[in-house]
């Protein structure tokens, strides 16, 4: 090998705030090419921003970014890609085009900005290319192949070699393993060293802490927007990490109340989708606050969506009260008394183009008809109005569009459609989910409350302040499967973060 | 993926709420029925006999079937779905009743219940392929659209079916048009079939639960499947009403001309998307409902009329009529904006 001599990257001070949050708050970061660094924190603590100021998307940020003690002014992605800094985000298919070729996505930025006067198109040269670029990295993909047509991790690996088409002297792999499996991820780390071998410094983000010590050199731990450490990954050990990244508790706004834990009442057993989720099973009692502890894409997602039914062809069954079944769609869930309040408020949880009381009454209609099949207005209105009141949401009056509502009182209004429909088991996936803080609070207390009337609740989370807060047993998840079941009040964050992250 | 304290994109409103007068959203809100008084004030210096009961009733008489029609298409705009084949099922329902008549010499109520069927098999088959097999409904319907037509010409043999006219066999046809049938194209009950198709949908689309749950699926389907509410069944039902309707319309043309003429139901497609789409502001509804397309079918109604009597040439109407729906889409799109 010849040897090449290093390039070092230095970020210093970097800050960035973005309206009522301050991102990133004077954050150092140094790296040198030819080695693989981790960039690690818990959610939100700043990584991608950090990143994102890095690879130019991100223009009004103060501080300096230098490459071998001279500054490199990057306000742009241009400026990014000019200093051969490249990143791979984990979208991959935002970044790709279906219907073309591997190769001409490969060679895309060239085709782009290097046609300049040329008109005719040369496919005889960029597959020359493109496939020079795939041996090198040691990628069994044709050239000639469609995009459309490859795996995820193959498309991943295309995203790569289209990032080392251009001089690349740093790349930013934002957390590529999330959703591969061990073979993939260890087809990838080959290329991440062959990458390394050829004087590329990687930058790699991932939750994943146990394959950190697989392909890392060092390690930069941030945590609510600051940088906290840099280390060799030979001087320090999972556990450390987890500490660094959690630091200090936050304050309590998780109330204590007193209630009654009941009877097992609901068993679920041998769960799978045929994707993500794989044989989870546990059980819940009444009056119960389960938590589903695991780090983003761990599959908690999938696992609410298939206990209410809202995913096709789910194996394994529900036992409620002694009455076994499967949720085969959301209306038998309904039916059941199953409330589901998802993640993606906007997307799957509220009307945002309704108001306020057609959304609170859109689960359980049937509750407002008169005469057959005709709505009772005033009814509606009725229990809106109490229902808003009972929530405390900010909200001129019952005939608001939801989209003129806060992120918080737009959730309020989520978790209140289904304490209308007076369910019995609620599923929450994320409640916390871009909510302020004082309406978190309020959250907390609307859930502690139902358990307390005797009600189950499933309640998952990745802020795992919020699983060691509010619920009274935990299941951490991993890969779509029960990793570890622990009693909340005899954990901590830094078990919980533990098993999340793979550990044994 | 990692979630950096990035803003939250909050909802846009905060700033829009102290303006005193807006006068967008008083465009947006009462735009369509002022231009209908102002067209009116205008036809009516123009020429007065614009205002006449006899013009009055000539102009609700010729948006009769168009806004049956539209009607239909409102349902399908409902559950956020479209459907282009409105206007070949209208031609097929008037070919199919009239055939009924006049080459099979049936009763009122067979070659009309026919008529239904025939429009309802499409209805369904159409929302199988956009409801199961996944085919985006505005494509869909598209071909649907032809394949109808042709199904329509088809059975027609590509000619015009009418009283007394020439079979294949060279003798006349012996069937004829009840008279029953024959007062449906006729003022009032043209006008009251509109009026009952009017208020019956908007009653249903606002004042009952399935309307409430289709304009909930038209809002977020994901959300409402996730309410529990049977998305796929509102969807197939939404397109058998559409192609109710669609046939209505096309029945009631065919009593109005008495004729079944090759794709007689295919332009009344373009008014009836044209009046749905105006009506979605009317009263600032922001939403599919029936009053607001009978507005857009009086306003596309009274401008046609209108422009008639001020001699403009029939043919140059489409220009107008093609105007004001580009107009009604810029003053929905902007606001969505």
């Amino acid at each position: 090998m010849i040897y090449m001599a290093p390039t070092e990257l230095k970020m210093e001070n970097i800050s960035i705030s973005f309206p009522g949050v301050k991102a990133l708050d004077e954050v150092d970061f140094k790296m040198e090419t030819g080695s693989v660094h981790a960039l690690i924190g818990a959610n939100g603590a700043g990584k991608s921003t950090l990143m994102k100021v890095l690879s130019g998307a991100y223009s009004h940020y103060t501080g300096e970014i230098l490459i071998d003690d001279k500054i490199a002014k990057i306000r742009s992605p241009k400026d990014a890609k000019k200093h051969g800094i490249q990143i791979v985000y984990q979208e991959v298919d935002t970044a790709l085009i279906p219907y073309l070729t591997v190769g001409e996505n490969i060679m895309l930025n060239n085709l782009v900005q290097d046609m300049d006067k040329k008109q005719w198109v040369s496919y005889s040269s960029i597959h020359q290319k493109a496939t020079g670029i795939l041996q090198k990295l040691d990628i069994q993909v044709s050239s000639k192949q469609l995009v459309s047509s490859l795996t995820l991790a193959e498309k991943q690996m295309v995203l790569i070699a289209r990032a080392i088409s251009k001089e690349c002297k740093f790349l930013i792999l934002d957390e590529p393993t999330a959703p591969l499996s061990q073979g993939e991820t260890d087809k990838l780390f080959q290329i991440v060293r062959q990458l390394q071998e050829q004087n590329v410094g990687i930058i790699f983000i991932s939750h994943r802490l146990v394959e950190l010590f697989d392909i890392c050199d060092e390690i930069t731990v941030m945590r609510n927007g600051k940088f906290i450490s840099r280390d060799t990954i030979k001087s320090i050990s999972i556990n450390q990490i987890v500490e660094k990244m959690l630091g200090k508790k936050l304050d309590e706004q998780f109330p204590k109340m007193e209630k009654i834990i009941g009877e097992t009442v609901l068993t679920v057993s041998h769960l799978s989708d045929n994707k993500k989720v794989k044989d989870v099973s546990f059980t819940a009692k009444t009056g119960e606050i389960i938590g589903l502890a695991g780090l983003v894409g761990a599959g908690k997602t999938e696992i609410c969506k298939a206990l209410f039914g809202a995913t096709e062809k789910v194996k394994g069954t529900i036992t409620y009260k002694d009455k076994t079944f499967k949720n085969k769609n959301p209306k038998q869930a309904v039916a059941r008394r199953f409330a589901f309040v998802p993640e993606e408020r906007r997307k799957e949880g509220i009307l945002v183009s309704e108001n306020v009381r057609i959304n609170l009454t859109s689960s359980h209609l049937k509750h407002f008809l008169q005469l057959g099949s005709f709505l009772n207005f005033k009814k509606e209105a009725t229990v809106a109005k109490e229902m808003v009141g009972k929530l405390d949401v900010k909200t001129p009056n019952i005939e608001t569009k939801l989209e003129n509502l806060s992120g918080g009182n737009q959730q309020k209004i989520a978790i209140g459609k289904w304490l209308i429909a007076d369910a019995d088991v609620y599923i929450f996936d994320e409640p916390t989910k871009g909510v302020d803080v004082g309406s978190k609070k309020d959250i907390f207390t609307l859930i502690s409350g139902l358990a307390k009337e005797g009600k189950t609740i499933i309640y998952a989370s990745s802020e795992l302040v919020e699983i060691i807060g509010i619920t009274d047993r935990a299941y951490v998840i991993y890969d779509g499967q029960i990793a570890k079941e622990l009693q909340t009040n005899k954990t901590t964050e830094q078990e919980l973060l533990y098993y999340s992250t793979g550990g044994q | 993926m990692s979630n950096a304290v990035e803003p939250q994109t909050n909802p846009t409103s905060q700033g829009k709420q102290k303006k005193p007068f807006d006068l967008f959203q008083f465009l947006y809100k009462y735009g369509t029925i002022i231009t209908i008084v102002a067209l009116i004030i205008i036809f009516y210096i123009a020429n007065p006999l614009f205002l006449q009961p006899s013009n009055i009733i000539n102009i609700l008489r010729s948006i009769s079937i168009v806004t049956i029609i539209a009607i239909g298409l409102t349902i399908s705009l409902s559950v956020n779905g479209f459907d282009l084949s409105i206007g070949s099922v209208a031609s097929l329902s008037n070919a199919v009743v009239i055939s009924m008549f006049i080459w099979y010499s049936q009763s009122t109520v067979i070659a009309i219940s026919t008529a239904i069927l025939a429009a309802l098999v499409i209805g369904a088959l159409n929302a199988f392929l956009i409801v199961k097999v996944r085919i985006p409904d505005m494509l869909l319907t598209l071909a649907m659209m032809f394949i109808v037509q042709g199904i329509a010409l088809t059975y027609t043999r590509g000619a015009t079916i009418s009283e007394n006219m020439i079979m294949a066999d060279g003798n006349y046809a012996t069937g004829e048009i009840s008279n029953a049938f024959g007062m449906l194209g006729k003022v009032p009950w043209i006008i009251i079939i509109m009026l009952i198709t009017v208020v019956v949908v908007h009653i249903f689309l606002t004042y009952t639960k399935h309307g409430r749950y289709m304009y909930v699926i038209g809002g977020n389907q994901e959300a409402a499947r996730l309410s529990g509410i049977p998305v796929k069944k509102y969807k197939v039902i939404a397109y058998l009403l559409s192609a109710f309707f669609a046939s209505i319309g096309g029945i009631v043309l065919a009593s109005r001309v008495m004729t079944a003429e090759i794709n007689a139901g295919g332009p009344y497609l373009m008014d009836a998307v044209a009046a749905a789409f105006i009506g979605l502001s009317v009263l600032g509804a922001g939403k599919p409902n029936a009053f607001g397309t009978f507005v857009g079918a009086c306003l596309i109604g009274i401008l046609a009329n209108g422009l008639v009597m001020l001699s403009v040439p029939y043919y140059a109407m489409d220009i107008v009529k093609g105007t004001v729906f580009a107009l009604a889409l810029a003053l929905t799109y902007y606001k969505m904006k």
